[in-house]
């Protein structure tokens, strides 16, 4: 087998230096009764590099890609261009093979990817601090609300009625395990400052997204405010991070944590993961984050190097005290971005945005065109709602017969809340004119 | 941890050979290599985009005031960048990794290949599923290879890593007893003193009360302590129980352990951390196990990257099953589908843990992986892991202090006894970087003083682990006979030794640009 080294002498030879008979000596301690004899069944032996490749191939043509076909779906996760070298780079042994960096002298390559990469999330965010990653957006949401209530020690959160729905369920969930009330506001394209009038001396925190899920970019200063006012905190979310390129970052309307997903910088869709939560917040609550933190010292020359700080808040040390379960982060996925991100620079990232808001305005003037579609989303980066005038499901279906795959139907993701007509499109610097001008036509044909 | 160099000798080679200065700062191959935010210019760029127009804009003003200011690097640059960094880490790819409990294997390059076939890294997790069957066949395949290698009936594919997929078992045990009308009443999980630090923390979460057993003089729960904390029984929730346990030893009473558990009226949650061990020896499902999280980037080799991504799919018993969480595969007349809400099919499931179906990068690399073993495969891979940890135990024991009599699982573990007075576990550690090894996982688990924890897995040669012994045993006697010189160790690693101590105190999380005027009064 051809990845086992050793050889039939070596296992002799082994056995003979331990002092045992054979392998089934070091399982002596396993109930007589559950040890398993021969090989399990009703699953195939081993096969080469080429019958493993072939099997695999079969699965992956089942699938229609994102690029074979005019592509329009978003709702927190969208298809970018990844730079040929970001791959490269998360293909380095050094990076790929090696664990959390928990030997800061061996591995500074890892600590000073972290840093740059909190640095990075730090200034695009425009908030004070960053942790080196998360599992994705939906999970660090989650762990922001538990962690707004820890800090003011309030036991109430809010959500917009904007916040993606399995970000909202994600937070629900942890929330509810802890005994934290949580209040979901009714779904609207723009109701994000909706927030503002549902803060109250109980609540910890109230949670809004911008831009939304269905598109609609929303500067919540005011939210910010309201929250503020009564001890309580914002949590900023996006799902689309080239969106802080163009659009107000969460520092900028006064947010005290921001968290979202970072997988449009460097992270291909992959079916929705792996993914890299981002997750930033003020200079005063760095010490109630969860999730792994780089930070920068000196080694016993005097010499500036890195290492994982702030430990005392993470389980390996605090336990059943620890302001979070999380071990493992994303990496990997962190190393993509950041790789993306030093490509891109501040300005590049800004060119991006702006390319995907004007391919988005082109796609909307498009639709708008077509007869009796209406755009929803008033505000909007890169993705915008719009209502047709028959069942989304089936306009969804006639358009993929059509070779279009024109977005979400909003009622797969809210499907109790009347939304059946609603087609939530989203554009990036992938769609082409010719993508936007297909699209166009097919609607014109199924509505 | 300050390492003071002061009065010790620094380097056991002739004084300013090996702490000689260079110009460049760099050191032979190793190349010294700034922040991008010093050799970055915010005008550069890796990227060439298209100009946009400036003629379209419905942000309805709600757009950035200030630039972020970043600085970008042409693409020789920031290639550059990363592989000068990356001369910095050590990786399984240059040497054996015997972090115990990381289970730090071999990651194939096929299973790299087949991740970024198009038709898996370029689909969308909401496209329709007509249009994503092949993605939803492999989830179920690799489902099946799961259900079928632990003996459970059911698994949540879910879970990010492998401490979610506790919390998915966690929160699955909280919903069967909110099932129950128990959820208010049973309260306690028992969780052994020698668990990951994820266990306690994951009952914290979910809102359980974490009640502590202890370890007996064998390294296994003690059965005495743990009938104890079962007198009383009508607030046990369940116990979360590693096996084989951080200790490297299979829990011998785990059957009972089980039984009394279940007639407490409780949960047995199994941490699968070190399933890499017992795969194709034994089942959970044959153990009385109720939710068992596996870590495909321990047991089926996907790359740990540096911390991540991993992914913790939980197998479910009978028990637990009609609780699991949305999104899971169905297979019928329809062809492959998602159950995405939380009615109909899974009316009982606790909920939603994340955004979209999983991690399906590692679901793709870990189904290669099994699919290149196959059953054969797999039971030998437990067995080479088993042996190459005995053999290490074997090697090591005539003069490492091993924590417990007998064989090992897929670790050994050593005690910090034999070391002379002053010297600690970490000199061990740190003078192992000297050797060019990553260190063994020290100081874990707790119930063991200065324990040291070496997994080497099963794809390591008999030459390589014969080389890390030899170099071991060299370290452990010099620790045994008091050489202080390890108290300095690394010499020759990229860094000395690391002041953790000023990290923590003063965290410097990002980069910040110098003060012009104190660079000016220089």
């Amino acid at each position: 087998m051809r990845y086992l080294p050793l050889t039939p002498e070596d296992r002799a030879a082994m056995l003979n230096t331990i002092g045992a008979a054979s392998v089934d000596d070091f399982y002596e301690d396993v109930p007589e009764s559950a040890r398993l004899t021969g090989t399990i069944h009703d699953l195939p032996d081993h096969q080469g590099e080429l019958a493993v490749e072939r099997h695999l191939a079969r699965l992956a043509a089942k699938n229609t890609t994102a690029s074979e076909v005019p592509f329009f779906v978003g709702a927190g996760a969208y298809k970018h261009h990844v730079p040929a070298s970001v791959d490269m780079i998360i293909q380095r042994s050094e990076f790929l093979t090696t664990y959390t960096p928990y030997q800061p002298e061996i591995a500074q390559g890892t600590l000073q990817t972290l840093f740059e990469f909190q640095t990075q999330v730090a200034a695009m965010t425009a908030m004070d601090v960053a942790n080196a990653s998360m599992y994705d957006g939906s999970t660090a949401c989650a762990e922001a609300a538990v962690m707004a209530c820890r800090v003011t020690r309030r036991k109430k959160v809010v959500l917009s009625g904007g916040l993606h729905p399995h970000y909202a369920a994600a937070t629900r969930l942890l929330c509810e395990a802890q005994g934290i009330e949580v209040v979901q506001l009714e779904p609207a394209v723009d109701g994000e400052l909706e927030l503002a009038k549902h803060v109250d001396d109980g609540t910890a925190c109230v949670i809004g997204q911008s831009p939304n899920v269905f598109g609609t970019v929303t500067d919540l200063s005011p939210v910010a405010d309201a929250a503020h006012e009564k001890k309580a905190l914002l949590v900023s979310v996006f799902t689309e991070a080239v969106s802080l390129g163009l659009v107000t970052p969460p520092g900028e309307m006064g947010a005290d944590i921001a968290v979202g997903e970072g997988q449009s910088i460097g992270n291909p869709l992959t079916f929705g993961g792996p993914y890299v939560g981002l997750f930033a917040c003020t200079q005063k609550l760095v010490r109630q984050m969860p999730g792994r933190l780089c930070g920068e010292t000196v080694d016993a020359d005097g010499k500036r190097g890195f290492v994982l700080t702030l430990s005392t808040r993470e389980q390996h040390i605090r336990r059943d005290k620890a302001t979070s379960n999380i071990c493992t982060n994303s990496g990997l996925c962190a190393l993509a971005f950041t790789a993306h991100m030093t490509l891109l620079g501040g300005k590049g990232l800004e060119q991006l945005a702006t390319l995907n808001h004007e391919i988005a305005c082109d796609l909307a003037d498009a639709l708008e065109a077509v007869p009796g579609v209406e755009i929803l989303t008033p505000r909007f980066f890169n993705e915008f709602a719009f209502r047709t005038p028959v069942d989304a499901e089936a306009v969804l279906a006639m358009l993929e017969e059509r070779g279009v795959l024109g977005g979400i139907r909003a009622s797969r993701l809210l499907p109790d809340d009347g939304f059946g007509d609603i087609i939530i499109a989203a554009a990036t610097e992938c769609t082409t004119q010719d993508d936007i001008a297909a699209y166009a036509a097919a609607l014109k044909e199924v509505i | 941890m300050g390492m003071q160099s002061i009065g010790r000798p620094t380097s056991p080679f002739p004084a300013g050979v090996s702490d000689a200065e260079t110009v460049s700062g760099s050191k032979g191959l190793l190349q010294n290599e700034g922040l991008i935010f010093e050799i970055g210019c915010p005008n550069k760029t890796g990227v060439d985009l298209p100009a946009p127009e400036g003629k379209k804009n419905r942000l309805g003003g709600v757009a950035r005031k200030q630039g972020s200011g970043l600085p970008g690097l042409s693409e020789p640059e920031a290639v550059r960048h990363y592989m000068r960094l990356s001369q910095k880490n050590y990786a399984i790819d240059l040497g054996l990794f015997p972090l115990g409990s990381c289970t730090m294997k071999h990651n194939p390059r096929l299973n790299e290949k087949t991740a970024r076939m198009p038709g898996f890294a370029d689909i969308h997790p909401l496209q329709p599923q007509r249009t994503v069957q092949g993605a939803l066949e492999l989830i179920d395949e690799l489902a099946t290879w799961l259900k079928t290698l632990t003996g459970m009936p059911a698994v949540a594919m879910s879970p990010k890593a492998g401490a979610h997929g506790e919390l998915c078992g966690m929160l699955a045990i909280r919903q069967a007893l909110i099932a129950r009308g128990e959820a208010e009443t049973r309260k306690r999980v028992l969780v052994p003193a020698s668990a990951h630090g994820t266990n306690p923390a994951t009952a914290i979460q979910c809102g359980f009360i974490v009640d502590e057993i202890k370890a007996d003089a064998r390294g296994r729960v003690d059965m005495d302590d743990l009938k104890s904390k079962l007198e009383t029984t009508d607030d046990v929730a369940g116990i979360m129980l590693t096996n084989p346990n951080t200790c490297g030893l299979f829990e011998t009473d785990i059957k009972e352990i089980a039984e009394l558990i279940h007639a407490a009226g409780g949960y047995f949650y199994c941490d699968g951390a070190n399933f890499n061990a017992i795969q194709g020896r034994v089942r959970p499902g044959d153990l009385g196990v109720d939710a068992m999280h596996i870590n495909l980037h321990k047991t089926f080799s996907t790359p740990h990257g540096g911390g991540g991504p991993g992914s913790g799919p939980t197998v479910l018993s009978d028990a637990l099953a009609p609780f699991a969480p949305v999104p899971f595969v169905v297979n019928d007349d329809d062809g492959f589908r998602l159950i995405e809400e939380t009615d109909g099919a899974a009316s009982q499931a606790f909920g939603r843990m994340v955004a979209f179906h999983g991690q399906m990068g590692m679901f793709v690399r870990a189904l290669t992986y099994m699919l290149s073993h196959g059953a054969d495969g797999l039971k030998q891979v437990a067995e080479d892991a088993v042996l190459n940890a005995n053999y290490i135990q074997a090697r090591l024991k005539h003069v490492m202090t091993p924590a417990f009599d007998g064989y090992c699982m897929h670790e050994a573990l050593f005690s910090d006894a034999f070391t002379a007075e002053g010297i600690e576990t970490i000199d061990i550690a740190k003078a192992m970087l000297d050797e060019g090894y990553h260190p063994m996982t020290m100081y874990f688990p707790l119930v063991v003083h200065g324990a040291m924890l070496i997994e080497p897995t099963e794809t390591e040669s008999k030459q390589e682990l014969d080389r890390f012994c030899d170099s071991l045993l060299s370290i452990a006697e010099r620790a045994a006979a008091g050489d202080e010189t390890l108290k300095g160790a690394p010499y020759l690693a990229p860094m000395k030794r690391l002041d953790e101590t000023q990290a923590a105190r003063k965290p410097v999380l990002k980069w910040t640009a110098p003060d012009p005027d104190a660079l000016a009064a220089e």
